[in-house]
Formats: structure tokens, sequence, C-alpha cells
């Protein structure tokens, strides 16, 4: 047969060849099936440390007591007991050191995530004191009368 | 009746009733995970009790802030729905950008149909069903990528390599439960992993970690002694979906028929 029968052929394992020499490049050497068999776990070994090193934001915890001991013990006797800190303070992040200070979420739709009076016996939200906004001193802060570190108290002038 | 008879028929009888006493014999949940096959240490399943959510949606808050989601762009890793299923049958469903800032109002969202606004006396039941990725234990999301950029952790949760990504979307169309979407910034596929770099420190996940009502739970099934565990083995739980077949691993406290 003549060359020219062959050469698409030569061309097409060419172009395979080339295929195959640039996949040893660019596939790392960690791609594999690993813990999770071949069709749940074919991926590269190291992705997941990348997902491990995600930085912590929200710190969590009692690690606020050791600074702010007088608001820790305030809201810890009482009924906001299991709010965590940084739900209206925002994330911790790397205070004190950065932010210096932690940006305070005064608004009045925080305070409505809980206690905008909803009627709904199926769910605790049934159960839980509320307002409704358009009647109940509309548009003020509610942290104007209310104390958020205990509710059973006044606000704080 | 004479001696060698009654020794016969007694012989059959205690053999007949040794035979469903060793049937019945009660097997041990928490020896039969230890027997399973695979060596790993941990599986980290996540436990919802939907009477205790009340849609507060400091959740979603955090895990956006956590998770670095744009905070404005209405995706999020997990959401809130709320359910209002009203006397005459129908079930009513909101998730106000995914219920970020709560659920600040007693209309429904209903999107392009505009707030819906029902009586107080038609609703029959009302309640709020957090959600999130199940880390499904066949999970279809990883079957279908064609390039191996996503996967399954050992310990159960499914990951992004956002390297690898390429966009094609085939695991955003490919989960049953909606969990998947496009990062905005980074344009590759995004999806709750239970927090992977906070329960490999050995802490909670962001959302149990803010929850005020200890709505959600996250524990590993392959301890024994795990509170978790112990709810998923001992009491009446239900997941999402189980139809299709991808065992997912979020178990869900006081499901009913309506919540899809």
């Amino acid at each position: 047969m003549k060359s020219h029968v062959w050469r698409p052929l030569y061309v097409a394992l060419g172009i395979v060849a080339m295929i195959l020499v640039l996949r040893m490049f660019i596939v790392p050497d960690d791609f594999g099936a690993h813990e999770r068999g071949y069709m749940y776990g074919w991926h590269s070994k190291g992705n997941e440390a990348v997902w491990q090193k995600v930085s912590v934001k929200y710190k969590g915890g009692d690690s606020c007591k050791e600074c702010h001991k007088d608001n820790y013990e305030d809201i810890k006797n009482s009924p906001h007991t299991d709010i965590s800190c940084e739900n209206c303070h925002g994330p911790r992040l790397e205070h004190p050191k950065d932010p210096i200070g932690l940006n305070i979420d005064r608004s009045r739709q925080l305070c409505l995530r809980c206690h905008l009076k909803l009627p709904y016996k199926a769910s605790d939200r049934g159960t839980m004191k509320g307002i409704n906004p358009d009647t109940h001193h509309p548009q003020e802060q509610c942290v104007l009368c209310h104390y958020p570190h205990n509710p059973t108290r006044e606000a704080k002038k | 009746m004479n001696r060698r008879e009654f020794c016969k028929k007694g012989l059959l009888i205690a053999g007949g009733l040794a035979i469903p006493l060793s049937a019945l014999e009660l097997f041990n949940p928490a020896r039969l995970l230890a027997e399973k096959a695979d060596k790993s240490k941990t599986r980290w399943v996540f436990l919802v009790d939907t009477h205790k959510c009340v849609g507060c949606g400091f959740c979603v808050k955090a895990c956006k802030t956590e998770n670095e989601v744009p905070y404005d762009a209405n995706v999020t890793r997990t959401w809130v729905e709320r359910y209002v299923i009203t006397k005459d049958g129908k079930a009513h469903v909101d998730s106000p950008k995914g219920a970020r800032d709560g659920f600040q109002s007693s209309k429904l969202d209903q999107n392009h149909a505009g707030m819906l606004e029902i009586k107080e006396e038609d609703i029959a039941k009302a309640f709020f069903v957090p959600k999130l990725c199940n880390q499904c234990d066949n999970p279809p999301c990883v079957q279908v990528c064609p390039v191996g950029a996503t996967y399954q952790t050992e310990d159960g949760v499914v990951l992004v390599d956002r390297k690898w990504c390429i966009g094609c979307g085939y695991c955003v169309m490919g989960c049953p439960y909606g969990v998947r979407f496009f990062h905005p910034v980074y344009h590759v596929a995004e999806k709750c992993n239970f927090c992977y770099h906070r329960i490999s420190k050995g802490m909670k996940t962001t959302c149990v970690e803010v929850c005020p009502f200890g709505a959600r739970k996250i524990g590993n099934l392959k301890d024994p002694n795990d509170p978790v565990t112990k709810v998923v083995m001992n009491e009446r739980v239900n997941v999402l979906k189980e139809e299709y077949g991808t065992k997912p691993q979020v178990f869900y406290l006081g499901l009913t028929k309506e919540v899809k």
C-alpha cells in the first residue's frame, strides 16, 4: 500500500502520543483512586489538605470570656445564654489583633430573626416571645429599651 | 402416652424452641458498625431537629462568612426552608435569600408570584427545615464528574477540587437535593463540605457552632458513644429523598411528607 494511505494513521498516533506525554506533566502524581475507590475516590490527594487549610473565622466557644468577662457573665445568666457572641458581634477572626474592633449588628432585623411573632405551632417558633414589627415601636432599635445580653433587664443608658 | 413417646416429643419441642431462639438473637448496631469492612474510624454525619429550628438563619449568615461565599450573591451552601401547610392540605414553601436574614415577614416570598399572606386560622402546621449537603454514601454528583474534580474523602465528606473543576455543571444537575451551585468568584462547583477545615481540627461546623437552639448537630457515625450516633441508631430519624438511592447522611427528626 502507498505511504500516503498510512499518513493519517501516523498523525493520529502522534496526537495520542502527544496527549499521553502532556498528561504525564499536567496530571499530579497524587492523582488516583483513593480510599473510596475508583467510583467515588478518584482525585488528587493533595486537595484534601487545601480544604483543611481554610481559615477559621468563627472561633466560638468561650474564647471571648478572657477579656469580656462582664458581658460574658451577663449573657450566660440570661435567657439568651445559648446565643453565640459572634451571631451579633460578627466573626472574631484574629481579634483583638486583626480586626481591632468588631462590627456589632444592632439592627432591628437581627432581633426579628427570632422575635417576629409567627404562629407556627409545629415548631418551637410558635412558643417564642414575639412582636408585630408594624405595631411595636416601628423603626426603633430594640436595644434602646432592651438589654440584649439579658432581655429580662432594661437597656443600659 | 408411654415413656418413649414422652421423651421423643419432649426432645422435639426443646429442639423446636431452640431454633427460633437462636434466630431471635438481638444484634448490636454498635458492634455491627465496628465490624464493617472499611477500616476508617470516622464517618461524618449530620442531625437536624426540625422541632427546634425557629428559622433565625444565623447558620446561613455564619456559613456564608466562614466559607467565603459572597454575602449578597443569591447562592448559599446551607439554607433554611419555611413550610406552611394550610388546612386544605396545600404546602407553601419559601426561603428568601436562603434565610440569610431569617424570615423577616409572616408573608411567604413566592418570587414572581409576589408575597403570599396566609391567615393564622388557615394554618394546619408550619415549621422550618434547614438544608445542607447530605454527604451521600452513593454521591451522584461525584459519579457524574468527568474530570475527577469532585470526590469523597475517607471520612465521607464530598469535596471539590477548584483547580480541576472545569465548570461543566453535571454535578449541579446531578444532585437531587439542589445543594450545588457555581461559586460567583471562582466559577467552579461549590457545595457544603461540613466545614472540612473545622471538623478535621476537632471543631464543630460553623452552623452547629452558631445555632442557638441546638437544631443542628454533627457527629461521627463510627463512634457508638457519639450523641448523634445514639440518636440515629435509637430514634425515629428520616432522610430526604431516600428513593433516589443516594444514601444521604443528614438525618432529620420531625420530617413530614410535605418536605421535599
